[in-house]
């Protein structure tokens, strides 16, 4: 049973048809890269699996379930973390902080509860060396390299045990080593049974961490295939409409 | 869950200290030694050694008291505004809040004077100080709902609180100061104006309340969250924290400091004039900055704020001390506002 599917998702803002009609099964542990040129619907699709926006027309099914999303709370409560490309960290907290933040460790006292640094610090460690990540949980995210920033956005799915990760260009505008600190994260959670949706203008990612490939054009889906019969060259036809569909 | 086998490892076998070419910063480098609070510090450590060498007033039993209980208003009201500045924002109404607080109080205690209340002990005191701080309260709910959910600027909102109560303190008492009365009376400096051990009230409530912001901020989820909407609130809410309701406190909670400092102003000054504090809120948000709040928001702590408050008024001190004349300590804090500023940006610039 596929762990996240789409049925006949579409979405129209005003007059403007920014997703037509896609269908998606997604597997547990499974990596799908999805890529597209701008403006091709990719961010309104990872978008609407996120919550961010509800779909004009559709269904969206999750672990069998139905599932109606409004709000980023309602997909995060079912298993669905978001990765995003900003990263979404505050720069002044440490890397365990920020894994924590908004649902931090306590421990009460008497009436009060105060925060469990201890316990946090110590979870944060477990989960960078369980991404093998050269992250220390109490160092202050503004000193960190780009990796270690993906590091520490990554153990925040691994902290809810998010059955499904979305990436969106995570290896944008970072050194090569970090590049491939990333790709590593995304095997780590691969290997832990996590499904991830890359989404990513870099052929090379793509063909590296991913099984299957999701190319959109225009807002419609014109390819979904394995990576082991396709092809960058493929792909980039794909892309740019050389080839209509595959 | 596919392929989990192959993690399934100890996790202990790839400890994150492995990696030698992390370094670790020494111990004077980071944490408090490295911020901009513990060079303020120290530039207040040799500023009190200098000025106790000019003039021998300087360190005497009095002049120490005096500089002690002047600073502690500013400061206690120093505390509040650097949990809003670490948020991110800025609270100019402060002063006026302090006086409209002053007022509310000294006439809840006139009125409640003249009624059957005034027989039950403590009774008309402990209302007045609490409709003292009720009116700090709604002008903080004021303030904090209408950045938080309305979405306005904190400098425009609190600007215009800062006229909105300063002018309601001026209406309300046709510019006549009003004087705390009832028979509470000296109960009601005993609490403001006292003593305990020769140490005043209010560097007692000073010390006290720094030191309950510290633990705030630094050990409980709520002060965690203020520190993260500072450092970037779009991560914030992200994460789920309630950023209204985060952003109301801290408006809430500065202008209960202002309020509860103008109280004590009150006790001090026998009397609630309504231009009390008039033009505080600069000195407040200049000695939170020179302790170290970031007005970029996400830094900040309550030992800058007291260092801050601190250090200005001792330089104002040894300026009357000096016999330089006053005017002069207003164009000395603003250079030391830039000095800090600036030696803070040369620091992180060499640091980088």
């Amino acid at each position: 049973m596929a762990l996240l599917e789409l049925r006949g998702v579409g979405k129209e803002f005003g007059a403007i048809r920014a997703l037509g009609d896609v269908d998606l099964a997604i597997e547990p542990g499974e990596a799908v890269g999805l890529m597209g040129d701008n403006g091709a619907g990719k961010s309104t699709l990872v978008k609407i699996i996120a919550g961010n926006f509800a779909p004009t027309n559709g269904s969206i099914a999750f672990d069998g379930q139905p599932v109606h999303f409004t709000r980023p709370v309602d997909a995060r409560d079912v298993g669905i973390e978001v990765v995003y490309q900003d990263l979404a960290l505050a720069d002044n907290l440490t890397a365990a902080a920020n894994v924590f933040l908004g649902r931090e460790l306590r421990r009460r006292v008497g009436p009060f509860s105060f925060l469990d640094h201890g316990a946090m610090n110590r979870r944060a460690g477990e989960l960078f060396a369980e991404l093998k990540s050269e992250t220390r949980a109490s160092d202050v995210v503004r000193a960190m390299s780009g990796g270690q920033r993906q590091a520490v956005a990554i153990a925040r799915t691994r902290l809810s045990d998010a059955k499904l990760v979305l990436m969106d260009e995570p290896t944008a505008a970072i050194s090569v080593r970090q590049v491939a600190e990333v790709l590593d994260l995304i095997r780590r959670l691969k290997d832990h049974g996590v499904a991830v949706i890359l989404i990513s203008h870099r052929m090379p990612d793509v063909f590296s961490v991913c099984d299957r490939v999701v190319v959109l054009r225009r807002g419609r889906k014109v390819a979904d295939k394995a990576i082991a019969r396709s092809s960058p060259e493929e792909v980039t036809a794909l892309i740019t409409g050389a080839k209509e569909a595959a | 869950m596919m392929a989990s086998e192959t993690s399934s490892a100890p996790a202990g076998a790839l400890k994150t200290g492995d990696f030698a070419n992390v370094g670790r910063a020494a111990w004077w480098q980071r944490g408090f030694f490295a911020s901009q609070t513990a060079y303020v510090a120290a530039a207040l450590i040799a500023i009190v050694i200098v000025m106790a060498l000019m003039s021998p007033a300087f360190l005497s039993a009095g002049n120490v008291a005096n500089v002690a209980k002047n600073f502690s208003f500013i400061g206690i009201v120093t505390l509040g505004m650097t949990l809003v500045i670490v948020t991110g924002g800025i609270d100019l109404s402060v002063g006026s809040v302090m006086a409209l607080s002053a007022i509310a109080c000294a006439m809840a205690m006139q009125a409640l004077a003249s009624t059957g209340l005034a027989g039950v002990p403590f009774a008309t005191m402990t209302l007045a100080i609490a409709a003292g701080l009720g009116v700090a309260v709604l002008v903080g709910l004021a303030n904090g709902l209408l950045v938080a959910r309305v979405g306005l600027s904190p400098f425009v909102t609190t600007l215009g609180m800062l006229s909105i109560a300063r002018g309601l303190a001026y209406a309300v008492t046709e510019g006549r100061g009003q004087t705390p009365a009832g028979p509470d009376l000296d109960a009601f400096y005993a609490f403001t104006d006292g003593t305990i051990l020769g140490v005043p009230m209010a560097v007692i409530y000073l010390l006290g309340l720094a030191a309950i912001l510290g633990v705030v901020l630094h050990h409980t989820a709520f002060g965690r969250h203020v520190f993260a909407l500072g450092g970037n609130e779009k991560a914030a809410a992200l994460t789920g924290i309630s950023v209204e309701r985060v952003k109301v406190s801290v408006y809430v909670l500065c202008s209960l400091s202002a309020g509860f400092a103008g109280i004590l102003m009150t006790g001090w000054l026998g009397s609630a004039p309504a231009n009390l504090a008039t033009g505080y809120e600069l000195t407040i948000i200049a000695a939170a900055v020179i302790g170290g709040a970031n007005l970029a928001g996400g830094i900040g702590g309550p030992a800058g704020a007291v260092i801050g408050a601190l250090l200005i008024e001792v330089i104002r001190n040894g300026l009357v001390l000096a016999g330089i004349n006053a005017y002069w300590q207003i164009v000395l804090v603003g250079m030391i506002i830039i000095l800090a500023v600036l030696v803070d940006r040369l620091r992180s610039g060499r640091a980088a």
